[in-house]
């Protein structure tokens, strides 16, 4: 139904300017791993130097490790928030259903920027946390550790990431033709039974996006470290970063750029193998 | 008639989904309020409720010139985004080339990819090209790393139109051009508003990659961003305040926009003999 | 007779039913769904619930089942008190419209489920599954994911899995109803034996009367929320008590006229009938009017002329449009007679027009 021409204008605009802006910049990222830096000058040097700091440095494992392990529990905690919210939005919300819907997504719809300094105002020594605190005589002294530690940069990136989270969950439950419910507990199986037979494996796309989503994103976040996690709250961006920046080490910083994408990305193969293995028409 | 499940309404879990609302919604309450605390930022509670830091704010002449520029360039990728998102969707849609595959899972990566990964890429790709980094650089950005946001909402837009329609045109002797024009685009246009919306808000939200390509003109969140380096003060909780305010008004128009679509679909359902 | 004969409990009375629907009402919002039903369901037998959409035959249905909660009134099953316990404590199972399989199991698991549901010891499942699954002939899919079956197929999975639990009580909604008509038929015969053969008691809906017909024991007909009748289904062809169902089930003349001094008139047809003095109305089925070629009536039929107006033909029988004057036409059913000329006598039996109620 399309002629050639149609097809051909149709995808060369688009396909130019993604080998131009996309393919070309990644390539030239991961070209860049290689080379390296003398005398603050870039130097078209290739070899793997910069992927040997890597591995045997262990300051560098370290804040990897870190960064997973903080990208891990905000995985987890934007689970526990979002997944029970989606559910009771989508099987026991009854009229108020589309008007709860919507309250979810504002916070989207709200910068991540507010939504940090939110947070920052919120837990500081001096902040509106600890005033509370000292104010209903729970604390005498501010409490330190809410701010600037890794604690705060899950308490924040949880805060985001949670209406992220809870969107394919809800649109996996919606999903679930309501009389296959209803068939479980024909069948004999209580409301509890009924969700781990029936609800939970049919809503598993949606919560794997979801948690690879929240995973992914906090893994490669710098501005959460940044704003609420100061020394301790570093992660594995906010080195690519200052690499970038104060630290001039292009290659070293694209070489961890692309550990970072690589990771990303097996992680992103892994988990639509997996959806592909629980989806079911 | 009416069927629903009869849930043994769960108490505990409307509980805990109202926590979960709670756990959203309360930083953003404390932000707004405490706009209006003549004492600063943190402390319990705030006295002295006073609009002087709106006032301060509306006389901030760097901060409104950093709305302009962000204005400028979400008004620019918006535009650059569904153009290309278009036609990218359309080729998704009805195309087959080698690299299709390759193609699609490109234009998606920086949706799902952290946004240092694709603002440092494109910093050395604009470095490579000699640009001077400006708006110009920003703009390119976003309008890149936002193809992906129209690409998808127009390609399901596109997934839902009822191909038919095109035929019947085709049929009655219009050139694909012109079916294009008044066929395909007119039933996209519910797509086009969600998508030119979200990239809208995406833009003028964006940090990550903006970050990185930045020149000497500020964009909002980077104009805010460099205040909080320099010490905090309601003023930056005044405009948090503003933006929320607009990005609520933002939903308000586009479920306005949705329902009265929906509404008129449905009437035109409800009116066929 | 399988071993699948599910033992019925020991009952108090062995004539009492299984199911009991006391004075339910069920009320969604402003509407009243189902107003005042009572009904009795006996132990073994093949009861249909039939009605037009928005009539409560679903609603009631589901008010057995359990997915619904009576706004007033009570169902009690085996002399326990039934409309009280959640869907997944009744002794009863459900077919569902749509089948409802479960997408993510196979069909072994399908059936299996309600069986790991309560408990049953994994020692019995396997045998139990297959006996099921014997029962509705879909052995060789044991292994198979729902998706790839038929809509025929799927069905009698569904069955598979709800009659392997051994309900009380086995409710069927429209089941055959996304099936086409031959396939249809098939399984029509094929569910009458099954309950036949397992005597479990079936409650079955449908919108089909021809359906209703041929498999119920006996038929519920429900009527905008009230029952219209209930009857076996040739008591309610033969004696239809009212209009409506005179009207529903099967195809009739209804004639309406009045009983003056022992004379019952409808339009050019007169009869003598005992009978208080007022209006009448009568059902009076096509097939009970017959050709009078000899123009002579007994004693007990009506006679009447009339011109056909329209001859459709169906293979085994005509179905005809006649005018009998003064705008009253009537429809006769012959058997296949060959094109007729325009003007004929007709009779009928007296006893044939059954005198029906509004």
């Amino acid at each position: 139904m399309y002629s050639r021409a149609y097809k051909t204008i149709v995808s060369a605009p688009p396909l130019l300017w993604v080998t131009l802006f996309l393919l070309l910049p990644y390539a030239l990222m991961f070209a860049h791993s290689f080379w390296a830096v003398q005398d603050d000058v870039l130097v078209h040097h290739w070899n793997l130097d910069n992927y040997q700091k890597l591995f045997t440095n262990p300051l560098y494992a370290e804040v990897l490790f870190r960064t997973m392990r903080i990208a891990a529990s905000v995985m987890l905690c934007s689970l526990l928030l979002g997944y029970p919210l989606a559910y009771y939005l989508s099987f026991h919300s009854g009229t108020h259903k589309e008007l709860l819907y919507q309250l979810v997504i504002v916070p989207l719809w709200v910068s991540y920027l507010v939504r940090g300094y939110a947070w920052k105002t919120i837990l500081g020594s001096e902040g509106v946390l600890n005033g509370f605190l000292q104010y209903a005589h729970i604390t005498h002294e501010p409490v330190s550790f809410f701010l600037y530690s890794p604690f705060a940069v899950i308490l924040m990136l949880t805060h985001i990431y949670t209406p992220f989270v809870f969107l394919p969950i809800y649109a996996s439950l919606e999903h679930i033709p309501r009389p296959l419910v209803e068939a479980s507990q024909d069948l004999g199986a209580s409301p509890f039974s009924t969700f781990f037979r029936v609800i939970l494996p049919l809503s598993m796309p949606g919560l794997l996006a979801g948690a690879t989503f929240a995973f992914v994103l906090s893994l490669g976040d710098f501005l959460a470290p940044l704003l609420v996690g100061g020394s301790s709250g570093t992660m594995i961006a906010n080195i690519v970063q200052t690499l970038f920046g104060a630290v001039y080490d292009w290659p070293l910083g694209a070489a961890i750029s692309v550990c970072i994408l690589l990771l990303t990305l097996s992680l992103l193969f892994f988990t639509q193998r997996l959806e592909k293995r629980w989806s079911f028409k | 008639m009416s069927r629903r499940t009869p849930t043994r309404r769960s108490p505990l879990l409307a509980i805990y989904a109202a926590l979960v609302f709670a756990f959203i919604y309360l930083p953003l309450a404390v932000l707004i309020l405490y706009s209006f605390n003549r004492d600063g930022v943190g402390g319990f509670p705030p006295q002295h409720l006073t609009l002087d830091w709106y006032r301060q704010l509306f006389a901030d002449g760097p901060i409104w010139d950093s709305v302009l520029n962000s204005l400028i360039v979400a008004s620019g990728a918006v535009a650059l985004s569904l153009t290309l998102g278009l036609l990218a969707a359309l080729a998704l849609d009805r195309a087959s080339f080698p690299g299709k595959a390759l193609f699609r899972r490109l234009v998606l990566l920086p949706l799902i990819l952290p946004g240092i990964i694709t603002g440092l890429s494109l910093l050395m790709f604009v470095v490579l090209s000699g640009l001077q980094l400006s708006l110009l650089t920003v703009f390119l950005g976003h309008g890149t790393a936002l193809i992906s946001v129209a690409t998808t909402e127009l390609f399901a837009g596109l997934q839902k139109t009822d191909r038919a329609q095109e035929e019947a045109s085709l049929d009655l002797g219009a050139t694909p051009w012109q079916t294009f024009w008044r066929i395909t685009l007119p039933n996209l246009k519910l797509s086009l508003i969600a998508a030119g919306l979200l990239i809208f808000t995406l833009s003028m939200d964006e940090i990550a990659v903006t970050f990185f390509l930045i020149g000497r003109d500020n964009t909002l969140p980077l104009e805010i961003w460099g205040r909080l380096r320099r010490g905090i003060t309601p003023e930056i909780n005044a405009v948090s305040t503003l933006i929320f305010a607009v990005s609520v008004a933002l939903i308000i128009i586009w479920y306005r926009i949705r329902m009265r679509s929906i509404g008129a679909e449905a009437k035109q359902l409800l009116e066929r003999p | 007779m399988s071993s699948v004969a599910i033992p019925q409990p020991a009952l108090v009375d062995a004539n009492a039913p299984l199911l009991e629907v006391r004075a339910v009402a069920k009320r969604f919002g402003l509407r009243d769904v189902l107003k005042n039903i009572s009904l009795d369901i006996a132990s073994g037998e093949f009861l249909t619930l039939l009605g037009e959409s928005g009539s409560g035959k679903t609603t009631l249905l589901r008010l057995i089942a359990g997915f619904e909660q009576p706004t007033t009134g009570e169902i009690w099953m085996s002399g326990e008190r039934l409309d009280t316990l959640p869907p997944y404590k009744r002794r009863v199972n459900t077919v569902f419209q749509n089948y409802a399989l479960f997408p993510h199991l196979s069909v072994r698991d399908n059936v299996a489920y309600g069986l790991r549901a309560q408990g049953t010891p994994k020692k019995e499942i396997p045998s139990r599954v297959n006996e099921a699954l014997n029962m509705v002939k879909m052995t060789e899919f044991a292994g198979a994911r729902p998706s790839r079956l038929s809509g025929g197929q799927q069905q009698r999975v569904a069955l598979a899995r709800a009659l392997v639990n051994r309900p009380q009580l086995l409710l069927l909604d429209e089941p055959l109803s996304a099936l086409d008509a031959n396939l249809r038929k098939q399984m029509q015969s094929e569910l009458k034996a099954l309950q036949r053969e397992i005597g479990i008691t079936f409650l079955f809906v449908t919108h089909d009367q021809e359906e209703a017909m041929a498999l119920s024991d006996r038929i519920a007909l429900l009527r905008d929320g009230a029952l219209e009748q209930v009857a076996g289904p040739r008591e309610i062809y033969a004696r239809p008590s009212t209009a409506y169902t005179a009207q529903f089930i099967g195809q009739t003349n209804l004639l309406r006229g009045e009983i003056r001094r022992s004379i019952a008139t409808c339009g050019v047809l007169r009869w003598p009938l005992e009978g208080e003095d007022g209006p009448v109305i009568f059902s009076l089925r096509p097939e009970t009017i017959r050709l009078c070629p000899d123009g002579k009536r007994q004693t007990h039929e009506v006679k009447f002329r009339g011109s056909i107006r329209q001859q459709i033909y169906g293979g085994a029988s005509e179905l005809l449009e006649v005018d009998c004057g003064a705008d009253q036409l009537l429809r006769v059913r012959l058997p296949a007679c060959g094109p007729l000329t325009s003007e004929h006598d007709f009779v009928f039996s007296i006893a044939d027009a059954i005198r029906v109620v509004d």
